[in-house]
């Protein structure tokens, strides 16, 4: 899933501190699984920017909403009789989710309270690690299901590199070097041979190196 | 052995001579009499002078510029490239810059990452890596092609070269990793500094069994420790490096005004018993910000004078 990380509060009451009447608004989707932007942070986070107006002495209404997903008009239409009551929309949905309230509510003020980082997954509660860098062609088949592209910190396609130390990456000691995981399920699956041959140079125009992209789904004709 | 490009250090080692191969650092201004200096001092000594490429990603005066300059003083220098920095678009672009300039050696690198160097923040690029370099150069060289298909009427005439390190991890691998490095195209190889002797045997060993060695010349990497400190900070702080501690006890062993100069002899003993070793074919003496001690290292390892190729 996307994963995201609250924005530090100091920079979200930078950007709604002239403001009367600000929507905190979350999304059940995605960041409330990595427990950025759901129904609970936005409460927390409501709460923690009342307390800080209060101490301030200034009268700001913060009111609270938690949409399905923030990536569908089915949902971000519920905000249509809502949004008008206030000067501005905190949304702590990804910068997908964001955007496509900007772009329904052209003639408000959103603005984001998360930073979105990854793709990726729950290792325990409270630790999540990125694993797809959405390239737009997979190359899992060839590398044992890990993918180079998100773990290795050059994307190296041939690698590991020289800077492979133990299994951590020269990066820093809390990254684990992809290409070691990867000879290492190769080993397991008795696949090392994948290693003499060298991988040509990608094709990256599926990425973003292509330019913004659009999935459309062909329907059969039938 | 047949050569394939009028490389000076192709020659030198179808001759069967062992290489010498050093390296110069140019500098973080614009004042090019520091490439000069670094020239001069090494290049009566060595057959080929490696220009390193930002070197842990610290920005320096570009290798292809600097070493236009050593080209042009009469030196061979060696292009390193990483592709930390350049797509294959501006890759190939320099490499038909220093085709035009009469550049024939080159060494393909990934890099280190940026977060090493002085703009941290900088993104990386990575849009290759040092194999698929190796086969960009390969392809143009050979088959007179950039990586597109275009053809060209005058291709870079490239001795095509990558680093390798036998002291990174997983080790198992790092044979077969240099096996595909020459089935991309790499004819020589640099190693990392080499300090842990029986490791490299080990590593060099399996080269020769799998017969890598008839496709492709090791140059031993030599850096001599200045002092203690240096070793020290080798062995803890530089990833996949591989100091063992008799090393830095025989440095901690002489009096502090005699630990460079022992620094040296360690690095002289070295190069001695690898000549010995089968399959290595070369030394890359890596004198870090210590140049001045190239010529004394090679004349004292009995590798000079420098033969004459044609």
């Amino acid at each position: 899933m996307i994963m995201a990380r609250p924005k530090p509060i100091e920079e979200i009451v930078d950007v709604v501190k002239d403001f009367d009447k600000v929507l905190v608004a979350g999304c059940n989707g995605c960041v409330a699984v990595c427990e950025a932007g759901g129904l609970k942070e936005v409460e927390i986070l409501a709460s923690t920017l009342r307390m800080y107006f209060s101490s301030r002495q200034k009268a700001v209404e913060i009111g609270e909403i938690s949409l399905t997903r923030q990536c569908d008009k089915e949902y971000l239409n519920e905000l249509q009789n809502v949004i008008g009551n206030y000067d501005a929309v905190l949304s702590i949905a990804c910068g997908a989710g964001v955007q496509f309230m900007a772009e329904m509510y052209s003639d408000r003020r959103i603005f984001p309270g998360v930073n979105t980082n990854f793709i990726g997954v729950t290792l325990e509660k409270g630790v999540w690690s990125e694993r797809c860098a959405a390239c737009g062609e997979c190359v899992l088949a060839s590398t044992g299901g890990i993918c180079p592209i998100a773990r290795c910190s050059k994307r190296m396609l041939n690698g590991p590199c020289g800077g492979s130390s133990n299994g951590k990456c020269e990066v820093n000691r809390e990254i684990d070097c992809g290409w070691h995981l990867i000879y290492e399920r190769l080993k397991t699956l008795g696949e090392l041979k994948r290693f003499e041959t060298p991988t040509d140079a990608k094709d990256w125009t599926t990425s973003r190196d292509g330019g913004p992209r659009k999935n459309i789904k062909e329907v059969s004709q039938a | 052995m047949s050569t394939t490009t009028p490389s000076k250090l192709e020659k030198i080692l179808a001759a069967g001579h062992f290489a010498v191969t050093s390296e110069c650092g140019p500098p973080r201004g614009a004042d090019i009499t520091v490439v000069d200096e670094k020239a001069q001092l090494v290049g009566p000594y060595v057959d080929v002078i490696n220009v390193t490429d930002n070197q842990t990603a610290v920005v320096r005066m570009s290798s292809l510029a600097s070493c236009i300059r050593i080209k042009q003083m009469g030196f061979e220098p060696v292009l390193q490239m990483t592709t930390r920095d350049r797509n294959r678009i501006a890759l190939q672009s320099d490499l038909l810059g220093a085709g035009a300039f009469g550049i024939n050696n080159v060494l393909c690198l990934t890099g280190d990452h940026q977060s090493f160097g002085d703009h941290p923040t900088a993104a990386n690029v990575f849009d290759v890596d040092s194999t698929q370099l190796i086969k960009i150069v390969k392809k143009m060289r050979d088959e007179k092609k950039l990586y597109s298909g275009f053809e060209m009427a005058t291709p870079p005439q490239m001795f095509i070269g990558a680093a390798e390190n036998p002291f990174a991890d997983p080790f198992e691998i790092r044979v077969l990793r240099l096996a595909k490095k020459v089935a991309a195209g790499a004819q020589f190889i640099q190693t990392q500094c080499i300090y842990n002797m029986d490791k490299f045997k080990t590593w060099m060993g399996e080269v020769v069994a799998r017969g890598l060695h008839e496709h492709v010349s090791v140059l031993a990497g030599i850096t001599p420790m200045k002092s203690v400190g240096m070793a020290r900070y080798m062995k803890t702080k530089v990833p996949g490096m591989d100091v063992p501690d008799e090393l830095i006890k025989r440095l901690q062993g002489v009096p502090k005004d005699k630990v460079a100069e022992e620094g040296v002899n360690i690095a002289i003993e070295q190069i001695e018993e690898l000549k010995q070793v089968p399959g290595v074919r070369g030394f890359h003496i890596m004198a870090i910000e210590w140049e001045a001690k190239v010529p004394e290292i090679v004349q004292r390892a009995g590798l000079y004078p420098r033969p004459k190729v044609d």
